[in-house]
């Protein structure tokens, strides 16, 4: 035990102390808040620059019914024309003081001509003065009396609530669980793969430096493979709960720094979202079926790692380990769209697959918890079974060099003795 | 008769296409040094290996210090293979306190004698550095010292010397016999023939798996003399009659005496009709036993 305990602080501090896993673990999370926040900051920060300069609209019609009622606005500036200077104008935009020309040519048509494709914001905002001038004409000419419509136009608020089982409601928000789902059964994946490759190539690292017979001679195999898996599982562990520390402070200074001014924005309706979800509940079974599924996959990769003698090898044995991952990523849509169904079910107890489908489904809250017990269960005896299987094929394997082994040779492994 | 501290008897071990081990035995006299010799691919690792319990023999059973080998005895036990292997991108320092670690010293204990064996070998300079940053010299003393660390009663060295230039060649071997005179037993296999002669007390030629040669040194040695003189006279033309002469380059010669036959009666020979200016029995070298037992095996 004591052997074991030395060679999981090894794994750890070595792996930890590595430059790529602080880099990682500091900058993933940075990026994210970047990713999640910049658009939104930045189209604010755009508008802003946009409304900022003042623009000048010509408007060209018969009369002056809408010039009489566009009201300049901060940064809108309307200003009558007549038609012939219209042509003059669009002859040459650049030496002129207009930013557009709007030009009413008859009831029903308005074109609304500039040099450059025109911001969208303007865009809308010109449409919307021009449709609502209309409109309360067309209104006001069909006699319909105004202050009536306005009151008698319907004032609703949707509300999708579910009942759980302990009769707390809960705001339903399909789309944003649909989005966790995605996000966490595509990270299980991620993390399984990148974790258990770190195994793999660990293995082989020691097999190839031959430092693997140095330690054999002091420790069992088993306790080697037993303690570089769980050595690798704390250094996930310690990553993930690091990702969500420095989320949560990104998150925080990026709100606190640029959203001030803002209206309520998306932050507040992501927050009351999660909230609604109960992410830290969700955030401990993501941690939970991270470790099970790493652990049981990770069993896997290490008889890779000691079936061969270096990592260009390993591409034909890795796809066999790959392909009940990669089939689970590919139900995830089939698991969204019907999360509490019978292939949701079994997909989320059967060990190679539950890990991912376990947390596509359990954002939307249809999960009792008998299942979740019944599919960890399951996944922890069949990491026992493998890594007992694992060990008896590793053991063998690390000492063999020269060939890479055949499948056949890995089974036959498994029965040998000694 | 003396106490064996590791005995194996009648080992075989089997691998998919060919027997590595095929009824080999030996005894190891405690404080005694043993040379494991043989041509590449003879057996000679494999049957460390099985000492040091990285693999189990398919038949035969070990004795160590007059109990059955077991996991306990690794403690006791100190394994160089020949394949060196370190992480290369831990520190010297930090990689060899663990290696010690797991041979069961506490941290106090390990860094204390790492520590002495590093400064006895003149190396304590590199404990801060990585493995990758040393050189494949500095890197087998690194390893040298982790090995004997521990304090084991029986040492296994795969070709120690493997890797050395001659000075560092010539500290390892003080090393070595320092280590015997301490009273610990040493299993080594070299193909330098030299440092067998120089360090052995006893030997086995193992080849194809099988034990061929196995003794004492000088017993050994002893058991190759072919009554074989070696002389220098100062005649180019010797004429002996009732001798073989074997081979000849000038006024050197080499000539085998034949039963019945004696050097006093070859002496007289010689005086007859030259001056002697050295004389002496030749007695084989362990390369040349080497390779004659071999090839007739």
């Amino acid at each position: 035990m004591d052997k074991i305990w030395l060679i999981i602080k090894r794994e750890y501090s070595v792996r930890v102390r590595k430059k790529s896993f602080i880099i990682m673990t500091i900058v993933t999370p940075i990026l994210l808040g970047l990713l999640l926040f910049a658009p939104s900051y930045l189209s604010s920060v755009s508008s802003d620059m946009e409304q900022e300069e003042v623009k000048n609209i010509a408007i060209i019609e018969e009369g002056s019914f809408f010039s009489d009622k566009l009201m300049n606005s901060n940064y809108l500036n309307f200003t009558q024309i007549p038609k012939s200077e219209g042509e003059v104008i669009k002859n040459n935009f650049s030496a002129s003081a207009y930013y557009a020309i709007v030009n009413f040519t008859d009831d029903d048509t308005v074109n609304i001509i500039s040099e450059k494709q025109m911001s969208k914001i303007t865009l809308n905002d010109l449409e919307s003065k021009i449709y609502n001038i209309r409109e309360i004409q067309n209104y006001k000419d069909a006699n319909v009396n105004l202050d009536l419509l306005k009151k008698l136009s319907p004032q609703l608020t949707f509300n999708s609530i579910i009942v759980t089982e302990e009769g707390n409601e809960t705001g339903a928000n399909s789309e944003i669980r649909s989005v966790l789902a995605f996000v966490f059964g595509f990270l299980i994946y991620i993390f399984i793969f990148m974790y258990g490759s770190l195994v793999m190539r660990g293995v082989i690292e020691e097999k190839t430096n031959r430092i693997v017979e140095v330690i054999i001679s002091s420790v069992k195999p088993f306790q080697l493979l037993i303690g570089k898996i769980i050595g690798v599982a704390l250094v996930g562990f310690t990553q993930f709960v690091l990702w969500v520390i420095l989320s949560l402070v990104v998150a925080n200074i990026a709100e606190a720094s640029f959203m001030e001014e803002n209206q309520v924005g998306i932050f507040e309706n992501i927050r009351n979202l999660l909230v609604n979800i109960n992410i830290l509940s969700l955030l401990s079974h993501f941690l939970f079926y991270f470790i099970g599924g790493y652990l049981l996959y990770s069993s896997f990769f290490a008889c890779i790692g000691a079936a061969v003698d270096n990592e260009s090898d390993t591409q034909q044995m890795i796809l066999p380990v790959t392909i009940p991952l990669i089939l689970s990523l590919s139900m995830i849509e089939a698991v969204i769209n019907n999360p509490d169904g019978t292939l949701a079910f079994w997909m989320s107890i059967f060990p190679l697959s539950s890990p991912i489908i376990m947390m596509v489904r359990l954002p939307f809250g249809g999960v009792e918890n008998w299942e979740i017990l019944f599919s960890l269960s399951v996944l922890i005896l069949s990491f026992l079974i493998t890594t007992w299987i694992s060990s008896r094929i590793y053991r063998i394997g690390i000492l063999m060099y020269g060939k890479k082994a055949s499948f056949k040779e890995l089974i036959r492994w498994i029965n040998f003795k000694g | 008769m003396k106490e064996n501290i590791l005995t194996a008897n009648s080992i075989v071990k089997r691998y998919e296409s060919h027997l590595a081990l095929n009824d080999v035995s030996i005894q190891i006299p405690k404080g005694s040094i043993y040379g494991l010799l043989g041509p590449n691919g003879a057996g000679k690792t494999t049957l460390m290996k099985i000492i040091n319990q990285i693999t189990a023999p398919d038949k035969g059973k070990l004795i160590f210090d007059g109990e059955l080998l077991q996991r306990k005895h690794i403690s006791q036990i100190g394994y160089l293979p020949e394949e060196r292997g370190l992480y290369k991108k831990m520190k010297v320092g930090e990689q060899s306190l663990y290696l010690a670690q797991l041979k069961g010293m506490s941290k106090k204990e390990a860094s204390e004698k790492l520590k002495y064996w590093f400064e006895k070998l003149d190396i304590l300079q590199w404990w801060d550095k990585k493995v990758e940053e040393l050189s494949k010299g500095m890197a087998q003393k690194v390893q040298f010292a982790v090995t004997v660390i521990h304090n084991p009663d029986l040492l296994i060295f795969d070709e120690p010397f493997s890797g050395f230039d001659p000075v560092n060649t010539a500290i390892i071997r003080n090393e070595i016999l320092e280590l015997k005179k301490q009273g610990t037993s040493i299993i080594f296999s070299t193909h330098r023939m030299e440092s067998v002669e120089e360090i052995c007390d006893e030997i086995t030629l193992i080849d194809k798996g099988k034990s061929i040669l196995q003794g004492e040194i000088n017993s050994v040695k002893d058991s190759f003399r072919s009554n074989t003189f070696e002389f220098q006279c100062n005649t180019e033309n010797l004429i002996l009659d009732n001798f073989t002469t074997l081979d000849k380059d000038d006024n050197k010669y080499i000539v085998q005496i034949p039963e019945g036959k004696n050097s006093k009666q070859l002496i007289e020979e010689i005086l007859k009709s030259s001056e002697i200016i050295s004389f002496k029995e030749k007695i084989p070298s362990m390369e040349e036993i080497f390779i004659k037992t071999v090839q007739n095996g």
